[in-house]
């Protein structure tokens, strides 16, 4: 599978997540929340960039109360929950929004 | 990334015993390991030539070392006690979702290749060659199986179909045709340590969050020690409980139950993990080399007790195949069970009159608790029989005012899978989950409308992670899922004051 973002083709496992993540750029996560039907919003793009972040760190994903506790830190406490997550990402933040910022999956027992 | 467009079935007051519809779920299959997975875990990987003859040997050598598949393949005889009793089947209406027809996408092939009839009157005896067809029979519907065992306590000679998912999914590993979802996972804990592939500083970083928060709430210095040496426990529990909620507020709650007990406690980074996919694919080896990191992490840090977190299949290995596994185990105290579950040592404490609640705290609910199916069918816990039932039930009591049972037969050993469990828990799944969450959906709506409950509490990541994804397919809310010990915590009352040096962060300069 494969997506094409910014005039370029970027390659996806069947799980629609990129292959490569050091390719990954700001349109692949664009073109992903439109087949999702998603407009990304700078609130989006918050969480994106978190992630990114957080991922170069560490080689995982932050645990979803990691997540809202940052978000909480940085937009408010009632934004830092959950709810608050799906709502942005309806998919889950740590599937969908992982997909977005070209993190692998999250798997296990989630 | 959403799934094939399936219909919700809809919820009934009653589980009805649905119509046969031939092949409604034949398309179902799910993504295939990759070659790394395969390889990881000591399988072809890719499916190789000879598959035929691989898979008729492979058969033939675990028909030789478990006595019990031998005899689940001789001893079916076609009484129909378990045709009703699937989740997924009463989810599906699939014929090949009854555990007897389940079985016997096996059970025809050991037939024609094992038994003298079969030999040489195959048709007289529903004995059939392997074919192409076959295996991709076995793919579908042994990942349409959550290993749940509610069949088998119908079964008048206790077949296990639970087993038999187990073996046809070595045959297919041993042919190089692996789930990714299960042998990609494995392949982490051998790695990393966990299922999720979280290393070290990130679950060093997530605890350190985790006190800080307790402390934030409660002004206590709770610990969630990691890799302390010298330990008096060992706690295993699953990695879900580092990341997901509401597992997380969990295992927040063991460390409060650790802290008022006044035991020294640690997690560890190598056994990072309780759960054990290797179960789910069959594999003794796998689990095997899964659960010796547990014993290599209670040495190296030289605890006396190893307590287990909720965790569904991890206990039942616990219980029942850890000293097998990784034994013997006798430089633990023996004073303790070895293992013991989480909910055993909360209640425990609550009987000496360690631990105070106030439960007022989860006033704002009303509980039932789900059974998961590896605790209920496949272990114990405690002294007594059915201890696995009672012991949960007591812990959650002890913390809330307000608890109804769902209907009887839907709990207990009777228990409905939630519909995610045996390595099913995989998004290109879904259609199967949702369906086959239909029996425990219905029971937890009624126990809703009849009883006015709110939430449903399990002891299992699975469980927790699955429930939250399915109810909102029948219309209710994902946040209705807790942790037992979410309870427990919430309702705990700190009496350990600590002193302020303690604290989280105390004497470092606030970089923020």
């Amino acid at each position: 599978m494969a997506i094409e973002a910014n005039g370029k083709t970027f390659e996806t496992d069947e799980e629609g997540y990129l292959t490569n993540l050091g390719e990954w750029e700001p349109a692949v996560a664009e073109v992903m929340a439109a087949e999702d039907d998603l407009e990304l919003t700078s609130e989006h793009w918050e969480i994106i960039n978190f992630l990114r972040e957080y991922y170069e760190e560490y080689q995982i994903a932050p645990a979803v109360r990691v997540l809202t506790k940052a978000v909480g830190k940085k937009l408010g406490k009632e934004k830092g929950n959950s709810k608050y997550l799906y709502a942005l990402f309806p998919y889950g933040p740590g599937k969908q929004a992982c997909r977005f910022a070209g993190l692998p999956k999250p798997t296990g027992c989630i | 990334m959403a799934g094939a467009e399936f219909e919700t079935p809809e919820l009934s007051e009653h589980i009805e015993v649905p119509e046969l519809v031939e092949g409604t779920m034949e398309h179902i299959t799910c993504f295939v390991a990759k070659p790394e997975h395969q390889t990881d875990l000591g399988f072809p990987g890719e499916k190789v030539e000879n598959w035929k003859e691989v898979a008729i040997d492979k058969m033939g050598d675990l028909l030789s070392r478990y006595r019990s598949f031998q005899v689940f393949m001789d001893a079916c005889v076609k009484c129909g006690s378990c045709t009703d009793k699937c989740h997924y089947f009463l989810g599906t209406q699939d014929p090949k979702n009854m555990p007897v027809g389940r079985q016997d996408l096996l059970r025809k092939v050991y037939r024609r290749y094992f038994t003298f009839a079969g030999k040489y009157f195959p048709k007289l005896v529903g004995a059939v060659d392997l074919s192409e067809e076959i295996i991709d029979d076995w793919y579908s519907y042994f990942h349409q199986c959550s290993q749940c065992r509610r069949c088998s306590v119908f079964c008048p000679y206790g077949i296990d179909t639970a087993e038999i998912s187990m073996a046809a999914r070595e045959i297919l590993d041993s042919i190089g045709v692996g789930q990714k979802y299960c042998n990609e996972i494995i392949g982490k804990v051998h790695k990393i340590g966990n299922n999720l592939g979280l290393p070290g500083p990130a679950i060093l970083d997530t605890l350190e969050g985790l006190e800080e928060d307790v402390y934030e709430e409660d002004e206590v210095a709770v610990k969630y020690p990691l890799d302390v040496k010298g330990a008096d426990i060992l706690l295993v529990t699953p990695s879900a409980d580092f990341f997901a909620e509401p597992h997380v507020d969990g295992l927040i709650g063991y460390g409060k139950v650790f802290h008022e007990a006044g035991v020294s406690w640690t997690l560890s980074t190598k056994a990072s993990e309780a759960g054990n996919f290797g179960m789910f694919i069959g594999s003794y080896e796998n689990m095997r080399r899964v659960s010796l990191r547990i014993r290599e992490a209670a040495l190296e840090l030289g605890v006396k007790r190893i307590v287990f977190g909720e965790c569904g299949h991890a206990w039942r290995i616990a219980y029942s195949f850890l000293n097998t596994l990784a034994g013997p185990f006798d430089f633990l105290d023996p004073d303790y069970p070895v293992p013991q579950h989480i909910c055993e040592f909360t209640l425990n404490e609550i009987e000496k009159g360690t631990l105070e609640f106030d439960k007022s705290e989860n006033d704002d609910m009303s509980i039932t608790f789900h059974d998961s199916c590896n605790v209920a069918r496949a272990s114990r816990m405690g002294d007594t029989p059915g201890g696995q039932f009672e012991i949960p039930r007591k812990v959650i009591k002890a913390v809330v005012n307000n608890y109804h049972d769902m209907e009887w037969d839907t709990i207990h050993e009777r228990t409905f899978c939630c519909g995610g469990g045996g390595g099913l828990l995989t998004d290109d799944l879904m259609e199967v989950r949702v369906k086959g969450a239909k029996p425990r959906m219905s029971a937890f709506k009624n126990v809703m409308e009849e009883k006015g409950v709110t939430h449903l509490a399990a002891i299992c990541a699975i469980c927790k992670s699955q429930f939250t994804k399915v109810l909102p397919y029948y219309g209710m809310d994902m946040f209705q899922v807790v942790s037992v010990h979410q309870l427990v915590s919430n309702a705990i009352v700190l009496n350990r004051k600590t002193p302020p040096e303690e604290a989280p962060g105390y004497g470092e300069d606030d970089d923020d």
